[in-house]
């Protein structure tokens, strides 16, 4: 049992460096039409994307037996920088556009990136509203704990659009790296109020709550998906941004809370 | 200084058998590579410019008095505590000291969340804290100052703990006998007797909590000028694509960490 289990990664590996080579001996296009997604897929993912794709990635293992689906989740501007800095994935999705042209822009894209899903910020609290936050203008109160998002991530840069469209000069005390840093510390309630995006929100409805901002709606954010050009399994790497856009993904991004490009 | 070796032996032991010397050349190589890597990268033409950026002057301030706030508070408390350690038959003294020196084995991360949970606002001591005081203490300089002490602490016990088993205990006696109070003693006789051990202590101390990273950016968060130390800028300075100021901000560090490993050896050295 435990020596299967062991070896299994092993030899899906050998599987996948074999079917590397065989795809760029021969015909690549050939290939991948005619074989099912098999082998190692590494995803780089934005942090906000952890559940639904944590749930795909359970769906597209069901469905092909020998696909083992690897997700790695962080914020896109991190996961960009590891792409050029020369991670070896497959695909790449993040969670705005900025990020996503600067991995076109540096040529480590293959073909044009998919746009999968949108999302919008919410404005959110602990359970309880212990500060007593009614809406964004509650962010400029010093006296709160308020976390948002580094400005280069972005669920920051969001955050400051949305901030400055309507008109908020915000006070935080915290810029986290990642959505998940500050959705986590509004769960903990050590932060009063932060912007996270609508579907964070949605994740932990028992711990956060979530309060209505007329302008959220003005600010949505595409999430692009590509294949990348260093893909090891390119079919793989195709089969999985299809799901995204196949009933499958909808509708678990559509539960999630995530809008329909 | 190459020592006289008898003539048999003098031919074979100045050749170095491979089998060692390729492992230490990796070894070696692993260590300095990444150093000079960075030291070649460096954006020298535009290190001035970088370094005296408002940024990197309020990280470096804020490092230095935070890694010096957290130094002050281990030597406060760290000191009487490898005391305890080392001179008294304190009950579980075996356990304890195996305890304290556990923030040097965590991943200095679980120590952050380890401190959110315990010290935050809803934490085990800080719903206290706060609502008997309204203190709350993440996300403010004083979280810094406290998971920098949690994390450097064990370096300054474990050494002062050192200096003080290796100290002989009898003048300690000489002096109770001579009718010095225990204070008395540990003030005048102990603590001087152990003083190279404790500022080497305490500058392995400030140099830990100088770089500390990960239990600050749990526990602290990242915030210019409030919570954003030298280490998390270079952090948050990699993540924007500014490698320029990531290795600036690095090669402060490096910098500070070479000075203070040359200020140790000349104490060491000037000590025996």
């Amino acid at each position: 049992m435990l020596l299967t289990r062991t070896l299994r990664p092993l030899i899906v590996g050998a599987v996948t460096v074999l079917l590397g080579a065989a795809c760029t001996d021969g015909d690549g296009a050939a290939v991948t039409s005619g074989s099912e997604p098999s082998g190692t897929l590494r995803v780089l993912a934005a942090a906000s994307l952890t559940e639904t794709f944590t749930s795909l990635e359970v769906e597209l293992e069901a469905q092909y037996q020998d696909l083992d689906v690897a997700i790695s989740f962080g914020p896109s501007s991190g996961l960009v920088e590891q792409v050029l800095a020369g991670a070896q994935a497959d695909v790449l999705a993040t969670a705005d556009s900025t990020t996503m042209d600067d991995a076109v822009a540096s040529g480590v894209v293959a073909g044009e990136p998919v746009i999968f899903a949108q999302n919008t910020l919410a404005l959110v609290v602990p359970a309880g509203n212990p500060g007593n936050v009614t809406g964004l203008a509650d962010l400029a109160r010093d006296e709160l704990r308020i976390a948002l998002c580094e400005p280069q991530v972005p669920c920051g840069t969001a955050a400051a659009q949305l901030l400055d469209l309507a008109g908020v000069d915000a006070a935080p005390d915290t810029l986290e790296g990642s959505v998940k840093g500050v959705s986590g510390k509004v769960a903990l309630g050590e932060v009063d109020a932060a912007l996270v995006y609508r579907t964070d929100a949605a994740d932990e409805p028992g711990a956060i709550e979530t309060l209505s901002v007329p302008e959220a709606d003005q600010v949505v954010n595409d999430y692009p998906a590509a294949v990348l050009s260093d893909s090891l399994n390119p079919t793989a790497a195709h089969a999985f941004v299809a799901a995204l856009t196949a009933p499958t993904g909808r509708q678990l991004l559509a539960e999630a809370g995530f809008g329909t490009p | 200084m190459p020592r006289r070796r008898s003539p048999q032996s003098s031919q074979a032991d100045t050749r170095v058998p491979p089998v060692m010397l390729i492992p230490a050349a990796v070894g070696l190589g692993l260590v300095l590579l990444p150093l000079a890597g960075l030291v070649s990268r460096a954006p020298w033409a535009r290190l001035p410019e970088i370094l005296s950026s408002g940024e990197v002057l309020i990280a470096l301030r804020l490092s230095v008095t935070t890694a010096t706030a957290a130094t002050v508070l281990c030597v406060f408390a760290g000191v009487p505590l490898a005391w305890l350690l080392a001179r008294t038959s304190l009950p579980g003294r075996s356990v304890i000291r195996g305890l304290v020196t556990v923030p040097l084995v965590i991943p200095p991360v679980v120590g952050g969340v380890a401190l959110l949970v315990t010290f935050g606002r809803n934490g085990v001591v800080g719903s206290w804290l706060y609502e008997t005081f309204g203190v709350s203490l993440p996300f403010t300089t004083s979280a810094v100052v406290i998971a920098q002490a949690f994390v450097a602490m064990p370096f300054l016990i474990v050494a002062v703990e050192g200096a003080l088993r290796t100290a002989d205990p009898r003048y300690d006696d000489v002096a109770a006998t001579l009718g010095a109070s225990r204070w008395t003693t540990f003030r005048r006789v102990t603590l001087p007797s152990v003083a190279p051990g404790v500022v080497a202590g305490a500058v392995l101390c400030w140099a830990r909590a100088l770089g500390e990273f990960g239990a600050t950016v749990t526990f602290a968060g990242s915030f210019p000028g409030i919570t954003r130390t030298l280490p998390l800028s270079a952090y948050v300075a990699i993540g924007a694509g500014d490698t320029d100021a990531a290795i600036a901000v690095s090669l402060i560090m490096i910098a500070v960490a070479v000075a203070v490993l040359v200020l140790l050896r000349e104490r060491w050295v000037g000590q025996r």
